[in-house]
């Protein structure tokens, strides 16, 4: 049986219009409902955002030069004891076939007999460790390859480095770091002056300004590596290792082929440490950092969540005359169900768009003090204002429920 | 439409107890077209109820309510929502106007559930609000306006969607005597243009201007 009369409708433009009256017609009463959506949704937008902006600084300090270094380190003992030296001797001619790598070599610090330092004279046996003490003490003895010193990325004060040949016919030359020569009194090479090293006089070749790598090396004295073995012996168990300055990109790809280059035979034997990668870094920070703080905003969420749902509630309570009115009118349920829904949707709708914009607001504010470039992600700021939405229509859906239950006949008694 | 207005056959409530109270008890009445009934008692006599039954917004719990010769005792709640919306319109003693929306935007509440296009609605608003007489007072809210012209907007507001029924609860009870004079010579004037109304009051004063008298007493109806 079709009803004898047309069934009254609510378009959904009307019921739109209705609960923005609703809302814009009591401004104040709005602004306090959605603060807590505001709050919630504002520390959403501001922990992504800062935690965003935080990782891109931490991009920026991985820079270049952390990008290209590769090094190796001899863990040959811990495989077998008796093992010996894990670098071959030929490292470096063989590392020249693996692509991507700009400068190579191996280096260790030196193990020298006690008593035995570095001085503008001869020490250690026969002249005594008191006399010749003075000018050696803590000075580290580096036996480094050409390419090793070339990895290091030296910038030369005087003279020049040590190069193939001194390293093929086993010099006694040595390139001093800017530290050794002051504390030397070594001033120019025009007076070509000789560092010893025990009793053993070193030719010194040049002295290195600055590094961008190992800063430690500037308090060395670096020798030839061929010199370093013909005076002092092969390195010992786990003090070797192998500095690769490889092409922008190439680092990682080097890492995972340098072991097998070396020693094909035992490629466990060598470690290679590759930059750390920068996405597995980001993801770290992100998890570690905001996972606290996604919480608290959570909780600020579902703080806002149930405010709404209160002050709506009171709405409902309060608004009970209008409710009896509107069915007196020809409201279904529905339709007055729907009227308060929209109206709390709206609410957290709003409470999300002030909220992402204070958010954002934030995120700028702390970049501008602390000198940083503010990064949001977009995706971000488009989910914001719909988390507010989500928030309100969750937090409406009771009392919606509660204002459609009302009992025409008894609202407008009152 | 030759079918009275309101037709009450055997139509009585009961809310059911433990105790159960016979608020109306079943009764006939007939309102033909173009009358104007007075419906009277003192309080406690069940005058509510009859609104609450006339106005469907409660179901009798015996007899047959037909309303425009449409029997509503059968009809779901959308159908008796839509009767109330197109063939019922409602003045409440407390108004019921909405106090943050202007006398106009009250009036064009009426439409809001009944399909009338949105322009439409404020040229008939404007309309029905000249008619009882506040043009003048259309941008008012109703914080602004006088008793009076509160329940004179609440009149538009009832007359504005063409009803065949003006059913008015107490329409005088929170106006002074000039306002509810001029209130109920708005209600004569309607009662001449053809308007069916049915006023339920219990002030005898009141009662006297309608055509007819019903009195309630105990929830007994006596034409």
């Amino acid at each position: 049986m079709t009803p004898p009369v047309r069934t009254t409708r609510l378009s959904a433009r009307d019921t739109l219009s209705e609960a923005l009256a609703g809302i814009l017609r009591r401004p104040g009463r709005a602004v306090l409902t959605a603060l807590g959506t505001v709050l919630g949704v504002g520390s959403f937008v501001a922990v992504l955002g800062l935690t965003a902006t935080l990782s891109s600084r931490i991009d920026g300090r991985f820079n270049l030069l952390t990008a290209t270094e590769v090094s190796v380190q001899d863990v040959a003992a811990e495989h077998d004891e008796f093992a010996g030296p894990a670098f071959p001797a030929d490292a470096e001619q063989r590392l020249r076939q693996v692509a991507g790598i700009a400068h190579a070599g191996v280096l260790w610090t030196v193990r020298l007999d006690p008593g035995t330092a570095v001085g503008s004279l001869p020490t250690g046996a026969g002249a005594g460790a008191a006399e010749g003490g003075a000018g050696g003490g803590g000075t580290a003895v580096v036996a480094a390859s050409p390419g090793a010193v070339a990895a290091l990325a030296p910038t030369l004060r005087q003279g020049r480095l040590y190069d193939e040949f001194a390293e093929r016919t086993h010099q006694r030359v040595a390139v001093l770091g800017s530290g050794v020569a002051d504390r030397l009194g070594i001033t120019t090479l025009a007076t070509r002056p000789v560092v010893h090293i025990g009793q053993e006089p070193f030719t010194v070749a040049g002295i290195i300004a600055d590094v961008e790598r190992r800063p430690e090396h500037l308090l060395s004295v670096l020798v030839p590596r061929a010199t370093a073995e013909e005076l002092w012996g092969p390195p010992g168990p786990a003090s070797a290792s192998l500095l690769i300055d490889t092409e922008l990109g190439a680092a990682r790809q080097v890492a995972g082929l340098v072991p097998l280059a070396l020693r094909p035979d035992h490629p466990e034997y060598l470690k290679a440490v590759p930059p750390p990668d920068p996405r597995v870094l980001r993801s770290g920070v992100t998890s570690d950092l905001s996972a606290l703080f996604l919480l608290l905003a959570g909780i600020c969420l579902v703080i806002g969540a149930v405010g709404i749902a209160n002050t709506t509630l009171v709405a409902v309570l309060e608004r009970t005359g209008e409710i009896g009115l509107r069915r007196a009118l020809g409201a279904r349920g529905r339709h007055v169900w729907a009227q308060f829904l929209t109206e709390s949707a709206a609410l957290g709708a709003l409470g999300g768009l002030v909220g992402t914009a204070l958010g954002e607001l934030t995120v700028v504010g702390v970049s501008l003090v602390r000198d940083w470039t503010p990064v949001i992600h977009p995706a971000t700021v488009a989910a914001a204002p719909l988390a507010g939405l989500l928030t309100g229509l969750l937090a409406g859906l009771h009392p919606a429920w509660r204002a459609a239950r009302i009992e025409p006949a008894e609202a407008l008694r009152r | 439409m030759t079918a009275p207005v309101i037709e009450f056959r055997g139509v009585g409530l009961t809310y059911p107890g433990p105790p159960a109270v016979a608020a109306l008890r079943p009764c006939d009445l007939r309102v033909p077209r173009g009358e104007f009934v007075t419906v009277v008692g003192p309080s406690g006599s069940g005058k509510s109820t009859f609104l609450n039954v006339a106005g469907l917004l409660d179901s009798p719990t015996c007899g047959r309510y037909l309303l425009d010769g449409i029997d509503t005792a059968a009809l779901p709640d959308r159908s008796r929502a839509a009767l109330r919306g197109r063939r019922i319109g409602f003045v409440f003693q407390a108004f019921h106007l909405l106090p943050h929306r202007s006398a106009l935007e009250n009036v064009t509440l009426a439409m809001l559930y009944t399909e009338v296009p949105r322009k439409e609605r404020l040229v008939r608003a404007r309309e029905v609000l000249a008619q009882v007489g506040l043009a003048h007072r259309a941008d008012a809210v109703p914080g602004r306006l006088s008793g009076g012209e509160r329940q004179r907007v609440a009149i538009a507001r009832a007359l504005v969607g063409r009803p065949s029924l003006l059913l008015c609860d107490e329409p005088t009870g929170n106006l002074d005597s000039a306002n509810a004079a001029s209130v109920l010579a708005l209600l004569d004037e309607l009662h001449g243009a053809g308007m069916t109304v049915v006023v339920i009051t219990h002030d005898p004063g009141v009662a006297a201007r309608g055509h007819r008298t019903v009195t309630l007493h105990d929830g007994r109806l006596r034409a």
